[in-house]
């Protein structure tokens, strides 16, 4: 849980921490997908996992910008030059987990949002 | 609008259509809004759209989904887009440009109004139902006429005329063409050509009536409307649409005293200027050297001209080549160069025409057979981009030209990477040459996803993939670059290497082997490929919980994903043979589930539409009716298809069915570099089509013939005849070892086609390894094949018996809600995405 953006959490007060799953929910080195209801809408959030790296827990956008497809949490995690990298599993574009940003494509970014472990529960702030 | 005291230019284009909005976004691209202030005017009240996929607006597509750009992107630039403003007048003499709302005063104008439909001056011919086929607009019309009519006619049996066609029949009306001219598309194709084209129409259930000139359109008894023809004949129709051919627009350049052609069109010069230089015209409006370009290409080459001119650029528009390659009611017409061999005196051809398949193929070469003047295509487009080649580079002909349009066979000349020349197009989606590719490589590229990047290369269609590779591959190779065949950065092994460390050293998980002969986490590259090999070898579920990362979406669901993110389900068919029991419960877990279904190729059922939540369910009741996983989502064995053999044949000699059966469940299962697929045929008339399979076995009258290496989709390859009379179990050890070497020593990805036409020593070594036993390998790759087939299961049935597995089948972890972004809408009385 010792996420770089877990401790934004200590400087700022106004942030909503809310609770999404349990860490039973998640498939290490692999995604899931969550509901998360926010006060601008809903939105569906891939989880990924990386048990023992420096930053474990990742949330992304869910849906893939380049089909329009939510499936972005059914992609194959993996590295390229040592970003972690999520490949969608309809056209193959790499996302860098740490912030979203598209490898084949700068003028695309997934929205990712920070989240952490707090006991078994997985929080994200939304 | 009119802003005060700008030091800009001000450019106003009169049209936006495609080629007015190609030359929005080269001003864009060229930096050339730093000189002028641009103002577009159009008639439309939809900005700019794909015309070339018209058809699609009725097969789903909506005008936001054919738009090519977006009122953002014109505002972003500074644009001033002023649809549903139709332009009256140029008032040359003040340099304003009229509307019905305003003035505009300008610096330069383009003219880029296009063209118009042309109706035949035929009496009746305005009555209420009597449609063109050119804008949105027209689209609507013919939808809503559509709604009250059975039948309808399109007037014009051009490349439009039978776009138009294959609309009307979109909307199930009884459809007929009627062409004025001996033959359908007169312009592409010579009378055996338009002949074989009459009857692949034909047989899609359009009505081809040619040589009809209608005289006059009246009420019908049948129909809405009577159409009486020169002999007077009769058709009755509900609907007709006319498109006999396209006019320019050009009455805003006529009125205010511009030169225009004698039949049409404004005049420009190479610099696309008019009569009047503070005037350009591009596109359909426009006549450069007496002619009229009909096609969005030279359109854009205008556009580029233009951008020249009002830049002061060195581009020209030098002509435009009007080759062509269509499908047209699912009918591949081509056509290249001068390819009715008129325009150059002393040419001579080459023909190949089959009347069973339906192919029509000519060439045109010059006198002394050295060079491609032109090409004609029906039935095949196949053999397209190797002759365009050939034709655009001005490339030596072979020897024998007339292998280039015969079937393909042995000696077909592929064309090599070093044959090319620098100006050879290898992407033609994003025009990338060969030149450009060396550049990327000069520049300092030293592998593939650099140049793709670079180039953007393969990143549209991506049929020249394989192209892209070779060409890469081999001017690396002349560079002196060793050529890197890592599978990737993870690890520095080809996949051959990395198949022997796990067999040798009994590796039996990712994480093993990346930490003892690879780095990092991996990618979608290694994992999938080493979850196959580790299948390969061990055959483990590959849902279980060490494998299930590596793994791609379709082989972690089981099933295939599709566009909207849903999958589709294939239960296997062993030789394409169901019980009626069984065939009625696919039925009723379709309904059930609101699954779109349709037959495959391989003689299963494919059911698409499932969503990631209702997968175990849907397969809960296919187990429970005895069906078992089809692997059609795997890198595996697919299908065997067969014919229905001696059982029912007067031909057959074996029993091709229970073979087939035999065989598929034989290699279910088996994972391998890529899809592998068998046919059986009871007899040589091969109703199976078994020589176009990985594995072909054809029946004889002692026993089975074997073939091997075939393929069919993107570069089909007849199987070579590998073994003869081979008994049952002779077949099967035979295939055993051929396959066991397949899956050892192929790269990833690679069909057993490419990976046999890679083989060093060809077919007679792979005889030697597998029937000689030259390596002395046979029994070694008979036992893994064993162990493969011993440690055979249903991976969803497999599945569903594993709560932890079946955890992953929820569209949200903490909601049991399904996707709501997944929308179904209904067509010819099935789902289909929206």
């Amino acid at each position: 849980m010792n996420t770089a953006t877990a401790l934004k959490d200590e400087a700022h007060t106004d942030v909503t921490w809310q609770p999404l799953c349990t860490k039973a929910d998640l498939v290490a080195f692999s995604g899931v997908a969550a509901w998360l209801e926010t006060a601008e809408g809903p939105a569906q959030v891939a989880i990924f996992y990386l048990p023992g790296l420096e930053q474990e827990l990742y949330a992304l956008e869910h849906r893939d910008p380049f089909s329009g497809a939510n499936v972005i949490a059914r992609g194959i995690v993996g590295d390229i030059k040592g970003d972690a990298v999520v490949a969608s599993p309809i056209y193959k574009q790499h996302f860098r987990l740490k912030d979203g940003s598209c490898v084949e494509d700068d003028s695309v970014t997934l929205r990712t949002w920070p989240i952490r472990l707090d006991g078994e529960k997985i929080v994200i702030e939304a | 609008m009119n802003t005060p005291a700008s030091p800009k230019q001000r450019l106003i284009i009169i049209g936006n259509g495609m080629v007015g909005h190609h030359l929005v976004e080269q001003l864009v691209e060229q930096g050339a809004l730093e000189r002028y202030q641009v103002t577009v005017f159009g008639e439309e009240r939809h900005l700019a759209y794909d015309r070339v996929h018209l058809s699609e607006y009725f097969s789903g597509r909506d005008a936001e989904s054919l738009a090519l750009s977006t009122a953002d992107y014109y505002a972003e630039h500074g644009i001033e887009l002023r649809l549903n403003e139709a332009v009256f007048a140029i008032d040359r003499d003040v340099s304003e440009v009229v509307t019905d709302q305003d003035r505009y005063p300008y610096d330069r104008v383009v003219l880029a109004t296009g063209s118009f439909p042309f109706v035949p001056p035929i009496p009746g011919n305005d009555r209420e139902g009597c449609l063109v086929y050119r804008t949105l607009e027209d689209l609507d019309a013919i939808r809503a006429a559509a709604e009250h009519a059975n039948t309808g006619v399109v007037v014009g049996g051009g490349l439009l005329g039978l776009e138009a066609a294959n609309a009307l029949r979109g909307l199930d009306l009884d459809t007929a063409v009627v062409e004025f001219a001996p033959r359908l598309m007169p312009m592409q194709v010579d009378s055996e050509g338009g002949e074989l084209l009459r009857e692949k129409i034909e047989t899609l259930g359009v009505q081809v009536l040619t040589e009809r000139a209608t005289q006059r359109i009246e009420d019908g008894d049948t129909a809405r409307h009577r159409m009486v023809f020169q002999d007077d004949k009769i058709l009755e129709t509900d609907l007709i649409v006319f498109s006999a051919g396209i006019r320019p627009r050009d009455e805003l350049a006529r009125d205010c005293g511009l030169e225009i052609g004698e039949r049409g069109g404004v005049v420009i010069d190479d610099q696309c200027l008019t009569s009047d230089p503070q005037i350009l015209a591009i596109g359909e409006v426009a006549l450069w050297q007496q002619s009229i370009f009909g096609l969005v290409a030279p359109g854009y080459q205008m556009a580029k001209a233009a951008l020249a001119t009002l830049t002061d650029g060195e581009t020209r528009f030098q002509g435009a080549d009007m080759s062509t390659k269509l499908k047209l009611l699912g009918v591949d017409v081509g056509s290249i160069g001068d390819a009715h061999g008129n325009q150059n005196p002393g040419a001579r051809n080459f023909r190949y025409l089959d009347q069973i398949k339906q192919e029509y193929r000519k060439l045109v070469v010059s006198s002394d057979g050295k060079k491609l003047l032109g090409a004609m295509l029906v039935g095949d487009n196949g053999y397209f981009d190797t002759l365009m080649q050939y034709y655009d580079n001005g490339l030596e002909l072979p020897e024998d030209p007339a292998s280039l349009i015969l079937p393909s066979s042995e000696g077909a000349p592929a064309l090599g990477p070093d044959a090319l020349p620098e100006t050879a197009t290898i992407c033609s989606c994003h025009n990338v040459t060969k030149g450009d590719i060396c550049a990327s490589l000069d520049a300092g590229a030293v592998d593939l996803a650099t140049v793709k990047g670079d180039t953007k290369a393969s990143s549209g269609c991506g049929g020249c993939a394989a192209l892209l590779k070779s060409v890469v591959d081999h001017e690396l190779t002349a560079r002196g670059v060793e050529v890197d065949q890592s599978i990737c950065e993870h690890f520095h092994y080809t996949r051959q290497e990395l198949f022997d460390i796990v067999r040798i050293e009994g590796i039996k998980t990712f994480s093993e082997l990346v930490e003892k002969h690879g780095h990092g986490l991996g990618c979608d590259i290694c994992k999938p490929a080493v979850a196959s090999i580790l299948a390969s070898c061990f055959n483990e579920p590959i849902t279980d919980a060490a494998h299930i990362p590596l793994q791609d979406t379709n082989d972690t669901f089981m099933a295939n994903m599709q566009k909207n993110g849903t999958y589709s389900v294939v239960p296997r068919i062993a030789g394409g043979e169901i019980t009626p029991d069984k065939l009625v419960v696919l039925g009723q877990v379709a309904q059930k589930y609101d699954l779109y279904t349709k037959i495959t190729g391989g003689q299963r059922i494919d059911l698409f539409g499932a969503r990631l939540e209702d997968l175990p369910d849907i397969w809960g009741e296919l187990i429970e009716a005895g069906f078992e996983t089809g692997h059609a989502y795997g890198k595996s064995l697919r299908t065997v298809k067969s014919c229905v053999g001696s059982t029912w044949c007067r031909y057959g000699v074996q029993d091709s069915v229970g073979m087939a059966i035999r065989l598929e469940n034989r290699y279910k299962g088996l994972r391998a570099p890529h899809k592998i697929k068998f046919g059986v045929s009871g007899c040589t008339r091969e109703c199976a089509e078994a020589q176009s399979k990985d594995i072909g076995v054809i029946a004889t009258e002692h026993g089975w013939n074997l073939y091997v290496c075939g393929n069919g989709g993107m570069r089909p390859r007849h199987a070579e005849l590998f073994a003869t009379d081979l008994s049952d179990e002779e077949l099967f050890s035979t295939i055993d070892r051929f396959l066991m070497f397949y899956v050892r020593t192929a790269d990833r990805l690679q069909r057993t086609s490419v990976w046999r036409e890679n083989l060093e020593g060809g077919l007679d070594y792979l005889k030697e390894v597998i029937l000689d036993d030259s390596l002395g390998l046979g029994d070694e790759l008979e036992r893994q094949m064993q162990t493969v087939i011993d440690n055979y299961q249903c991976e969803w049935a497999n599945a569903i018996s594993d709560p932890d597995k079946l955890k992953r089948f929820r569209s949200f972890v903490n909601d049991e809600r399904p996707d709501p972004d997944i929308i179904m809408t209904s067509e010819r009385g099935q789902l289909r995405p929206a």
